[in-house]
């Protein structure tokens, strides 16, 4: 699939602000799976400074500043991206109770290494409620892959997706103990949950496709970033990645953005300034198939 | 330990009688047959030859020093903290010169090997893939910031000041308890230590033949001078805040060696570059010497939530365009769990055995370790493989073996199965005692000691001297200071005298006259405003004063100008019925705050002072009541007020903080007296403003000299708004600021005056020309208003 996508972030503020620094994580991430084919990633106003790089993970990262006094910013990618949907693969997994001892051999500290993906991370620490939601689920899974569905198949049945229940920085407990949320919550659940049963497990960003309701057009921007996770399935099956907002595994209409251990490491945005005033912000997302063009 | 001494057994002096070290511990002091160690005996024949009162005067010496040179702790409990005496024991730990020059090799050679593992940990990760090091140690450990790798020094080193916690096991031999790595403190403490205790033992030090300090502070300082490829950008130490336990030390380093002090607010990243905000705009940092942890030093790729961090300052650092020490991310070597690995990794980095080893560790997620530590329980002390703590800094999560109780785990056998991999054990051996003096006897308590390494061009250099922590009882987990541990100076005694260095150059030869370096713009503000803070609190005890006298004296009877002053006060916050409102209490704590935050830029005296008053209005607050007794405790408060300003103007050194704060002060006298005469210099006044007016304006004997007549409104506005050289009057205060003002060190290649120059001119100007008829209320309001809008704009030009 061929697909160009636009996103634009602005943010509006009611007093100057100034001293403007930001972090970008918003080209998507170039993979056997997945081709840049064109991109670019500009702000409006343009910065006076500009670095482009990797980070850690390998996500394309962008850092801008903007010294002087602003009321609204906007960033903005807009590129062309082709997608190869992996064909679906035999469930070469271990079974759950292994994955530990082969977790132990990988002596890697590499950014695909599954040892940053345990344990806690900035937005995602161990729940003992959601741990027992997870093992529930898990038991009398057959293999690490299977355990991973497992979980996110019950998440999805017990969490309604719901964008007025929560924002950018609620705290994934507080979403499932609500049982509400979008696919930020899912996926930070999801990970809460995998971690604590011994499967490493991350967070991807990125955008999905949508196909408008039957009749209608599609709404320019109507789109919105997406979010899903990534779990390690021991050596042989690698890395997989699952989408528990709608149940299934990540395919040819998900286009990654960026991989980290929660949202922390790949927001969009990141930001610093000097302000004293209320900030709005608002997102606007395209995602058209090329070949579905007009 | 294989030092003998020579003297023959004999008596003990008085001092030491009963003295006995533990069955299982090595003694600093006594050896096993009960012989002193040679290199104590001066100081014990010193100590016995005084009796029990000399003693204590001596040691009194030691704690007054301490106390006027403002070194105090802060103790947490519940509910805060509290500023606590500083709790040294006065009796120095005594270490022979050829002892400490074995363990500085043992230091130099495992701060190198430090070094290898930061490098690789952040650059290659050989020891992961080769299995000297558990990948999870490290990918778990929140201090490795990942950020950060495959980020290089550009002077190549990441590590520069590093800090040992060093003890002596039973067999006589020393060993690492912890490596501080972050950004180590006590080396000021170090200093503060070695002055009291000189102070207390000034008859015996000079002679001693013990290794003087300053030698390894010069050579330090030296090295960073170094690392600045220009030898122009500043150095600098980044400190917390002034709410940091450790604030005391970073602003005493910072003025022992000459760096500015900065925190984060003061520091902003340009164009990939590390820059300071001065009065006079942006200014390149060449070298920063870091005293916050890592994680909190960019919330833009590091710790999102630190309130006390700079954006951008990982990405100056990839820039390669200023040094840090040490590099960030340092704090992952502090894990416990590395020093089980640490011995194996220095033979297979360098082919060599550690020469000081590290205490025995052993990491529970490997199963022979595991079963080993379970084996041997009563002998281990088991807790978080990445807590940064020492062994014996015990806390809830840590536990001596034996003793293990836990609801959430059944048995030790259990905990360490299930979370083996997030646990290490720790060999629970025992500490060396040293003397303290204990109701006036020598008495053998457990000690570490800190010992200090630091990075110069021939390589590292080992502090001679450190920093000892004493247990309060013989029971080693009572060694923290939080637990009522008090702390000691480690004297390392030559054979031969020794060099005196001191950290200044040498008092001969010419010398170069150096203006102080730039001034920080949060600096200034915090001086400008606490220049007005003070007047601010002044005046508000002089009006309080003014109010509870005539008050006194009227009893109950209604008289319109007192209501008129009472009006006056509650505006300002100062509630006239309370005897010491808290208004005026709260603004002797913002000036003690803003006095606070600048502790590097002031003399001891004068943070004292500011300390006192802060204090000294509290006591007042909880016992005075109002009328007669209120007055009398302005009058008080008032007179330590001009104690302060006596201070600031004769012994203050005119550096442009100075301008700054006195500044602060006239423009807030300036304001002030504007908008107290536009109120009781009006013509609609009530009967008695004037003479009320003339009070608050301080001015009453001024005018009974200078003019003939009785108050008239004239008069008044004559000498508090006209009359150049009356100290309290308007103009006066225009006057003074613009001299100040045009004082400031500018930017030389602008010949333009500056927009706040102007302003003060012009305001000084319509004043100068004025005459008393002239100066209506509402003249004296669009003045009032014109000196605020000054503040405004000097804060704009330099203070943000």
């Amino acid at each position: 699939m061929l697909y160009d996508i636009r996103l634009e972030i602005t943010y509006r503020y009611a007093q100057p602000a100034g001293a403007s620094r930001s972090i970008l994580r918003m080209m998507p991430l170039s993979s056997a799976e997945q081709v840049p084919v064109t991109g670019l990633l500009d702000t409006a106003p343009g910065p006076e400074f500009r670095q482009d790089g990797r980070d850690f993970f390998g996500n394309a990262m962008t850092e801008v500043a903007h010294p002087g006094a602003l009321t609204e910013i906007a960033f903005r990618y807009a590129g062309r991206v082709r997608r190869v949907a992996a064909p679906r693969e035999m469930d070469l997994s271990c079974p759950h109770d292994r994955l530990d001892e082969e977790l132990t051999e990988v002596q890697d500290l590499g950014p695909t290494a599954p040892h940053h993906f345990v344990g806690a991370s900035e937005r995602v620490r161990p729940e003992p409620e959601i741990a027992a939601f997870a093992r529930d689920a898990a038991s009398g899974a057959p293999s690490v892959v299977a355990a991973v569905e497992a979980v996110s198949h019950a998440l999805h049945a017990e969490i309604a997706f719901d964008p007025t229940a929560t924002d950018v920085t609620t705290d994934p407990l507080e979403a499932f103990r609500a049982r509400r949320g979008v696919c930020q919550d899912m996926s930070h659940i999801l990970i809460a949950g995998l971690r604590s049963i011994g499967i490493p497990a991350g967070y991807v960003s990125g955008f999905l496709r949508t196909i408008p309701p039957k009749g209608q057009e599609r709404l320019e921007g109507a789109d919105a970033m997406h979010a899903w996770t990534r779990a390690w399935c021991g050596h042989e099956a690698g890395w997989i990645e699952i989408d528990p907002t709608n149940d299934m595994r990540a395919r040819a209409d998900h286009i990654a953005v960026a991989v980290g251990r929660d949202y922390a490491d790949v927001a969009p945005v990141k930001g610093a300034l000097r302000s004293s005033g209320a900030q709005e912000t608002d997102q606007r997302v395209d995602v058209i198939p090329v070949d579905a063009a007009p | 330990m294989n030092e003998t001494t020579r003297t023959k057994r004999r008596r003990l002096p008085g001092v030491l009688r009963g003295y006995a070290p533990l069955p299982d511990a090595a003694d600093e002091l006594m050896q096993p047959d009960g012989r002193l160690r040679s290199v104590w005996l001066p100081l014990i024949e010193h100590l016995a030859r005084q009796d029990k009162d000399a003693r204590a005067q001596r040691f009194a010496r030691g704690d007054q020093y301490l106390h006027d040179a403002g070194v105090y702790y802060r103790q947490y409990t519940g509910a805060g903290s509290t500023v606590r005496d500083w709790p040294l024991s006065h009796v120095p730990v005594l270490i022979s010169e050829a002892e400490w020059r074995e363990l500085s090799y043992g230091i130099a050679q495992r701060a190198d090997l430090l070094e290898a593992v930061m490098a690789d940990l952040y650059g290659p990760g050989r020891l992961v893939a080769d299995g000297h090091l558990p990948a999870q140690l490290v990918a778990q450990n929140p201090e490795w910031l990942r950020p950060l790798v495959g980020v290089r020094p550009r002077e190549g080193h990441f590590l520069h000041f590093l800090a040992f916690e060093i003890g002596r096991s039973p067999d006589g031999t020393w060993f690492v308890l912890g490596d501080r790595t972050q950004a180590p403190s006590g080396a000021g403490f170090a200093i503060e230590n070695r002055m009291a205790t000189a102070r207390v033992f000034h008859d015996l030090f000079p002679d001693a033949n013990i290794e003087r300090l300053a030698g390894f502070f010069r050579s330090f300082r030296r090295s960073l001078e170094a690392m600045r490829p220009g030898g122009e950008d500043r150095i600098a130490i980044l400190t917390p805040g002034q709410h940091t336990d450790t604030y005391f030390e970073h602003a005493y380093i910072a003025r022992y060696l000459g760096f500015m002090l900065l925190e984060a607010e003061d520091l902003t990243v340009v164009d990939g570059r590390l820059m300071v905000r001065t009065i006079n705009g942006l200014e390149p940092i060449g070298v920063l010497w870091r005293r916050l942890d890592s994680r909190f030093g960019d919330p833009l790729e590091l710790d999102e939530d630190s309130a006390i961090g700079t954006p951008g300052m990982v990405s100056a650092l990839r820039s390669g365009t200023f040094s840090m020490l040490n590099w960030l991310g340092s704090g992952v070597l502090e894990a416990r769990a590395l020093m089980a690995f640490l011995p194996r990794i220095s033979e297979a980095l360098t082919g060599e055995p550690l020469r000081l080893p590290n205490i025995a560790t052993w990491w529970c997620g490997q199963a022979a370790e595991r079963d080993y530590v379970l084996a041997s329980l009563e002998r281990m002390m088991i807790g978080p493989a990445l807590s940064t703590r020492l062994p014996f800094d015990m806390d809830a999560s840590t536990v001596l073996g034996g003793q293990f109780r836990s609801t959430a785990y059944s048995s030790v056998k259990d905990w360490l199965s299930l979370e083996g991999t997030t646990l290490v054990g720790q060999e629970a051996v025992s500490l060396s005692t040293t003397p303290a003096m204990i109701n006036g006897r020598l008495e053998p308590r457990p000690m570490v000691v800190r010992v200090f390494a630091a990075r110069t061009s021939e390589g590292w250099t080992v502090m001679p001297g450190g920093y000892a922590r004493i247990g309060r009882t013989e029971d080693p987990t009572a060694l923290a200071m939080q637990n009522g541990g008090s702390v000691a100076d480690v004297w390392v005694v030559a054979d031969a005298p020794v060099e005196q260095v001191s950290l200044a150059a040498g008092s001969d030869g010419p010398f170069v006259r150096r203006m102080p370096g730039r001034l920080p713009a949060r600096s200034a503000d915090n001086l400008f405003w606490l220049g007005r803070y003070v007047e601010r609190a002044e005046f508000g005890a002089r009006a309080l004063r003014a109010y509870h006298l005539r008050r006194e004296d009227m009893g109950a009877v209604t008289v319109p100008v007192i209501d008129e002053l009472a009006d006056f006060l509650d505006k300002r916050g100062l509630d006239p019925a309370a005897a010491v409102p808290e208004g005026l209490l709260d603004l002797f704590e913002q000036s003690r705050a803003c006095a606070g935050k600048v502790r590097d830029r002031f003399s001891t005296d004068g943070w004292n002072a500011v300390d006192d008053l802060a204090e000294t209005a509290r006591g007042l607050a909880a016992v005075t009541v109002a009328g007669d007794d209120a007055a009398r405790a302005m009058s008080v408060l008032l007179r330590k007020l001009a104690g302060f300003a006596g201070l600031v103007q004769d012994n203050m050194f005119r550096f442009a903080g100075w301008r700054f704060l006195t500044m602060g002060r006239a423009l807030e006298r300036g304001a002030t007296i504007a908008g107290m005469l536009a109120e009781f210099s009006d013509p609609e006044a009530p009967h008695g403003s004037l003479d009320l007016a003339i009070e608050l304006g301080d001015s009453v004997m001024t005018h009974r000299r200078r003019y003939s007549v009785g108050t008239n409104r004239l008069t008044a506005i004559d000498l508090l708004a006209l009359d150049t050289e009356n100290p309290r009057a308007l103009s006066f205060q225009t006057n003074l600021l613009r001299e100040q003002q045009a004082l400031i060190p500018g930017r030389e290649w602008t010949t333009q005056m500056e927009d706040v120059a102007r302003r003060i001119y012009a305001i000084h100007a319509r004043l100068a020309v004025a005459i008393p008829e002239d100066v209506s209320s509402a003249f004296l309001r669009e003045v009032q208003a014109e000196l605020l809008a000054i503040s405004d704009a000097l804060t704009t030009r330099y203070l943000s």
